[in-house]
């Protein structure tokens, strides 16, 4: 075990992918500076600045995966995929299915996504439940380097195409970048343990689709992914101080789920509470309630997420997101119904 | 036409200052995120902006501040919109990438290329309900290369709408340097997609203003759609904290930074061949000495050109600054005052 950053373990896995697997190239806006290291250790050819041509680039990716190689798509942040929306929804989810199960497209799409910083609604969108809405795509949301560098490695070997979200406030190049920008002037409610931490000497993937515990509590199971993971801690450890005992359960892939676990989670307290920075509606916190519906587990149920486009004002925005305040009342209330 | 060459100074340098004081809330931490300023290419902005009346229709990309500013908006709204108050020009919702004004018929997107297809719409109204009205698009030449914009200029072109696509070419998306992933001449391409193109010294605000005030003029009588194309610098990169222009300023201290990680890449055993390892780093030095250049711009600063021309008459130039910066400085006085008072949230 060693210790490292969240965005290092990332890059430090995708390395030793690279070394292994000559078919594995890079392309997307300015990964000649973001992925200054890998070009240097890799060469020109295996990590190609893209103009500012998301449909193209990423349309691109979607035949180069069917023809042999192993394309990572960087789309700086996951707003920016609206404009390349066409690739992911009718072509890279479904020529698997189209084909009759007979070609795969093995495409990552690496993205950063999520807020806490300030930038307004249109670049700090979590949008995991939009993408894992349709069939064919797999989306992971890593919450600690040492989940950041195993799936990443997992996405890598995945035949079909994954999102792989980087959450800016666990990637510390992303935030310097797009929120302190030198500055030392701003703060930012950063989960450390996210950031930093420790991380097997050599990368092993995590399979998609299995959660894991972080906390266990006899009366409330939190879920969630990325930075609402560590929101969720905070306020189950805020919560036990009252004396409610909780459990956090960090998804880890929005798509596939961990159905089964989730199951286990919810029965052994009996109450679920969804813990979501992306939208409320027609999404993963719904989602979850219909995964113990289905399993006829009887739970009560309360979700916190993000009810309307982030504002840009760190005040409104802190209130908008999933803070931890929101959480703890909501827990209270669900104790109480 | 002939430009008045002090009243699109008085629009310049108010920009600047005004720009420069958003600087300095940004430094402070009083305004979060990114903050990308215009300062460099207000030349292109005023020669343009001079033209647009009452009617027109605005569709600005994400630095869109001094557009709005020369467009005669209230400067307190940006400011208050920028700190996040509720008094704000959008409520603190949007902040400066999302400027939004119906009364000025402004609208901004933070999604490179999004102004076309928005001036497209604009011109559609315009061409309906405001015969005679235009809509102006700004944008970087990085939006080039994406499709919608592209889509766009044919769409404009096909169905013959008054819009003035303005294009402000500084020569990189933000660490891309563009000629790197362009293909093609811009301006042929422009005229390959239907419209008259047309390029312009950007840092000459009387170039600007002229052929802007031709290329306007005739798309108010229906000509056909226009591309202007227009040189320009940006003083502070792509936003404030630019990583290439922290590289430029302290090239040791950033340098340095980036030096051991990337040592320790090239030294690690797999990987590619020296000759290939060479090869980048030969294009990383070539990057860094096109960074180091990027700060060498006071020839192309519009202000200092045309601060030049008006020297003739020192007396009037310097009572013009000295009354400008009094007026921009009260704006920013009356803002923070309140700001600090109501607990940063006012």
């Amino acid at each position: 075990m060693k210790k490292m950053g969240f965005a290092e373990a990332i890059d430090d896995a995708l390395a030793m992918a690279m070394a292994e697997d000559e078919n594995i190239i890079i392309f997307g806006e300015d990964v000649h500076a973001l992925r200054m290291n890998i070009r240097v250790r890799f060469g020109m050819d295996r990590v190609l600045a893209a103009p500012i041509s998301e449909s193209a680039f990423l349309g691109a990716a979607v035949t180069a995966a069917m023809s042999g190689l192993k394309p990572v798509v960087e789309i700086m942040l996951v707003d920016f995929i609206g404009t390349a929306m066409d690739a992911l929804l009718n072509h890279a989810a479904k020529v698997k299915f189209f084909s009759g199960g007979k070609w795969n497209v093995p495409l990552v799409i690496r993205a950063a996504c999520g807020g806490w910083y300030g930038d307004g609604g249109q670049h700090e969108q979590s949008l995991w439940g939009w993408l894992a809405h349709i069939p064919g795509l797999k989306v992971v949301v890593p919450s600690n380097p040492a989940d950041a560098g195993g799936l990443m490695l997992s996405a890598l070997k995945d035949p079909d195409p994954v999102v792989f979200l980087e959450h800016k406030l666990l990637s510390d190049y992303w935030l310097e970048y797009m929120g302190s920008g030198g500055r030392k002037t701003v703060k930012f409610d950063i989960p450390s343990e996210g950031v930093r931490g420790m991380v097997p000497k050599k990368w092993h993937p995590v399979p998609l689709g299995t959660a894991e515990f972080i906390r266990k509590g006899q009366d409330i199971t939190m879920i969630s992914v990325g930075v609402g993971v560590h929101r969720a801690l905070e306020a189950a450890e805020h919560l036990e101080k009252n004396g409610l005992f909780s459990s956090v359960l960090d998804l880890r892939s929005v798509s596939p789920l961990d159905k089964e676990k989730i199951c286990e989670a919810v029965a052994q307290t009996g109450r679920m509470l969804v813990v979501d920075e992306d939208n409320c509606g027609f999404g993963l916190s719904g989602e979850l309630a219909a995964v113990v519906l289905e399993e006829n587990i009887q739970c009560k149920f309360a979700r916190v997420c993000t009810e309307t486009t982030i504002p840009y004002a760190r005040h409104l925005e802190e209130k908008t997101l999933p803070n931890t305040d929101r959480i703890v009342k909501a827990a209270v209330r669900l104790m109480e119904k | 036409m002939k430009p008045d060459l002090w009243k699109l100074y008085r629009l310049m340098y108010s920009s600047r200052l005004f720009e420069e004081g958003v600087q300095r809330l940004w430094e402070k931490g009083l305004i979060s995120g990114e903050m990308h300023l215009g300062t460099g290419e207000e030349a292109v902005t005023a020669g343009v902006m001079d033209h647009v009346k009452e009617g027109d229709a605005l569709a600005l990309d994400h630095r869109g501040t001094s557009a709005l500013f020369m467009r005669g908006i209230d400067p307190v709204l940006l400011v208050k919109e920028f700190l996040g108050q509720p008094g704000g020009l959008c409520g603190g919702m949007g902040g400066h990438m999302h400027l939004f004004s119906p009364e000025f018929l402004a609208a901004s997107s933070g999604i490179v290329g999004a102004s076309g297809p928005a001036a497209v719409g604009f011109a559609i109204s315009a061409s309906r309900l405001r015969s005679g009205s235009i809509a102006v698009a700004f944008f970087g030449e990085g939006a080039m290369n994406q499709g919608m914009l592209m889509e766009s200029m044919n769409l404009a072109a096909v169905w013959e709408l008054p819009v003035l696509f303005v294009c402000k070419n500084n020569d990189w998306a933000i660490t891309t340097q563009s000629q790197d992933v362009t293909r093609g001449d811009l301006l042929e391409r422009a005229r390959g997609l239907g419209l008259i193109s047309k390029e312009v010294e950007g840092s000459s605000v009387e170039e600007v203003w002229q052929t802007a005030g031709e290329s306007i003029t005739n798309l108010r009588s229906g000509n056909k759609p226009v591309f202007l194309l227009a040189r320009c610098i940006h003083i502070e990169g792509h936003f404030l904290g630019d990583p290439l222009i922290r590289l430029s300023r302290h090239p040791i201290k950033e340098g340095g930074k980036m030096a051991g990680p990337m040592i320790k890449a090239l030294l690690k055993k797999k990987g590619a061949s020296i000759s290939e390892k060479t090869k980048v780093l030969k294009d990383i030095g070539g990057m860094a000495g096109e960074v180091i250049k990027k700060q060498d711009i006071k020839e192309q600063d519009p202000l200092f050109l045309t601060r030049q021309k008006l020297s003739v008459d020192k007396e009037r130039l310097l009572n013009l600054e000295n009354e400008i910066s009094i007026e921009i400085e009260k704006i920013f006085t009356t803002v923070e005052n309140k700001h600090s008072q109501e607990g940063g949230q006012a």
